[in-house]
């Protein structure tokens, strides 16, 4: 694998009247070829900001973007539009041209290349076709869902083969069902096409089912960059662990959780997620242990087990028994209710 | 008095017809073409994404508010130099479609750069995505997605033009509205005041009817 994309201690700023704003501080990154990557953090973080400098909708105020070892902060005109048509972008608010036709907003993409134009007809129902919408051609934007726009939206990004696609949030707006569909497609895009996906989202479902790695951002910082699976296992730092808390979100009802004092959250990675972990407490060390809530989740097909678990009536030696022996098979943390797990 | 009424329509209706109609088709053809220019122009060159130019943005928007300014009809004797020099004639609806032209292309600039101002600018930013060059996005985004309130704009501008015919028409230019002034208000020929203003009444309404139409096909 060879890096893409590399932020060299990227800075942007902006001023508002006297104000000055640091959206996004000092950032280095690497983006690895042919990776989904993921990039997730809290509203305001400077995501969408870091994710724009890529292809220039935002100049950085210093530091470098590196796209196929190339510092590309200082390109202009038909440079910069070369960039661009290796780089395709789709939005939280699809931005399809509201007066023209899925044809048309597709086609744009290909007149941006200067397409012949014999061929342009047939590459956007090739494009519409790989969607599943190429019986929408004649619509306007505004008789679609929003899955559906997304997609349309997607096909455009794609049109000119471009080697990188960012996704800004891409499913936010969207309700579950077609959030579904937008991250199936692009599932299938990915298997069928060598390309490099920057995904941009908070919403922690997302993250799980589609990303390789993931760079979590706070406060114009990434705080954390790491395997998926290791940061969904492991959060290390406080904005990863309230990504991953969310998905530990079990909304218990209050008397649970005021009558199961000594609750713990036990996670348990690849090959101890199917092992009998909680039975062999009980055998070994003759006490009880309530699950309380509990889940195998698979995040890029490895399973993650999480598991709520009450330790009752157990002295405080043989307390600390259990918790060391569970600690050698799996990632444990005391679970304080659901806002602050 | 409906005779007398009748013999005065029937003697200048017409030419007034013929008249108005010269003021109208000059004015409006060429203000639409310029005013489009110079309203993409003011636009563009306030906009960072495409040709920004504060220096050519706060000159072309000075001279708007300048013009705009001008009571119209004080225009149509500041710029009587001008159409002089122009057409050859400070009278007739020619000489007076001058001032009608530059009042409406500056009127007309002023709606289409606020109508393209109202453009989305995720859509924009999305057309910038791609890689498109400035005048691809004009072309097909910009236009596309302003194609409503440009339509609504040249109404309102158009509307506006027959007035400005009118009063126009009262300094040399002929017309309708002149012919409303010269018999309906100097010689108290009401029949005629009322017959002309039924007359504006009704194009207004048509023209307003058709502006709404365009701008509802271009709407999706």
């Amino acid at each position: 694998m060879s890096e893409i994309i590399k932020f060299d201690n990227v800075e942007v700023e902006f001023t508002r009247g006297s104000e000055r704003f640091t959206a996004v501080g000092g950032v280095s990154l690497s983006i690895e070829k042919g990776e989904f990557f993921g990039i997730v953090g809290a509203s305001g973080a400077g995501k969408s900001t870091l994710v724009r400098t890529i292809n220039l909708l935002q100049r950085p105020t210093s530091g470098r973007v590196l796209v196929d070892g190339r510092d590309v902060t200082a390109l202009k005109g038909r440079e910069l539009s070369a960039l661009r048509l290796k780089i395709g972008m789709i939005f939280q608010h699809f931005n399809l041209i509201r007066n023209a036709t899925v044809f048309d907003n597709v086609a744009f993409a290909l007149e941006a290349s200067s397409t012949p134009r014999a061929q342009i007809a047939p590459r956007v129902v090739d494009l519409l076709r790989l969607v599943g919408l190429e019986d929408k051609i004649r619509l306007y934007p505004g008789s679609l869902s929003g899955g559906q726009k997304q997609r349309v939206a997607i096909a455009r990004a794609l049109a000119n083969k471009p080697e990188i696609l960012l996704c800004d949030e891409a499913t936010s707006a969207l309700d579950p069902d077609n959030t579904a569909e937008v991250v199936e497609a692009l599932k299938r895009i990915k298997e069928s096409y060598p390309i490099t996906v920057v995904f941009i989202t908070h919403q922690e479902q997302v993250a799980r089912s589609l990303f390789d790695r993931i760079a979590v951002m706070d406060k114009g910082r990434v705080v954390e960059v790491g395997y998926a699976y290791d940061i969904f296992a492991h959060p290390k730092s406080q904005p990863a662990r309230d990504l991953v808390a969310r998905a530990a979100d079990y909304e218990l009802p209050r008397e649970v959780l005021e009558r199961e004092k000594d609750l713990f959250l036990l996670t348990f990675k690849e090959e101890h997620a199917y092992d009998a972990v909680i039975s062999e407490v009980a055998r070994r060390f003759g006490t009880d242990l309530s699950i309380i809530a509990g889940k195998i989740d698979y995040i890029r097909h490895k399973p993650l087990g999480v598991l709520l678990v009450s330790l009752r009536t157990v002295s405080e030696r043989k307390r600390q028994e259990v918790l060391a022996y569970i600690r050698e098979r799996a990632c444990i943390t005391e679970y304080k209710g659901a806002s602050n797990a | 008095m409906l005779e007398q009424t009748l013999r005065i329509l029937r003697n200048e209706l017409w030419k007034a017809f013929y008249e108005t109609a010269v003021m109208m088709g000059i004015s409006f053809a060429l203000s639409l073409v310029l005013g489009l220019l110079l309203g993409f122009a003011l636009y563009l060159t306030e906009t960072g994404a495409f040709f920004k130019n504060r220096a050519l943005n706060s000159i072309a928007s000075g001279i708007v508010n300048f013009i705009r300014s001008i009571p119209f009809i004080i225009l149509v004797v500041f710029t009587l130099p001008l159409t002089f020099y122009l057409v050859g004639t400070k009278i007739g609806p020619v000489a007076a479609s001058v001032p009608m032209t530059i009042a409406a292309t500056v009127f007309l600039a002023r709606l289409v750069e606020g109508g393209l101002k109202e453009v989305d600018d995720g859509v924009i930013e999305a057309a910038l995505a791609t890689g498109a060059r400035s005048l691809l996005i004009v072309r097909k985004v910009l236009l596309r997605e302003a194609a409503p309130s440009i339509a609504r704009a040249v109404t309102v501008v158009f509307i506006n033009l027959i007035g400005c015919s009118a009063m126009a028409g009262m300094v040399g230019g002929g017309g309708i509205g002149n012919l409303a002034v010269q018999y309906g208000y100097y010689r108290y020929e009401t029949g005629v005041m009322v017959f002309t203003i039924v007359v504006l009444v009704v194009i207004v309404q048509i023209s307003q009817h058709l502006g709404d139409y365009v701008a509802s096909k271009f709407t999706h």
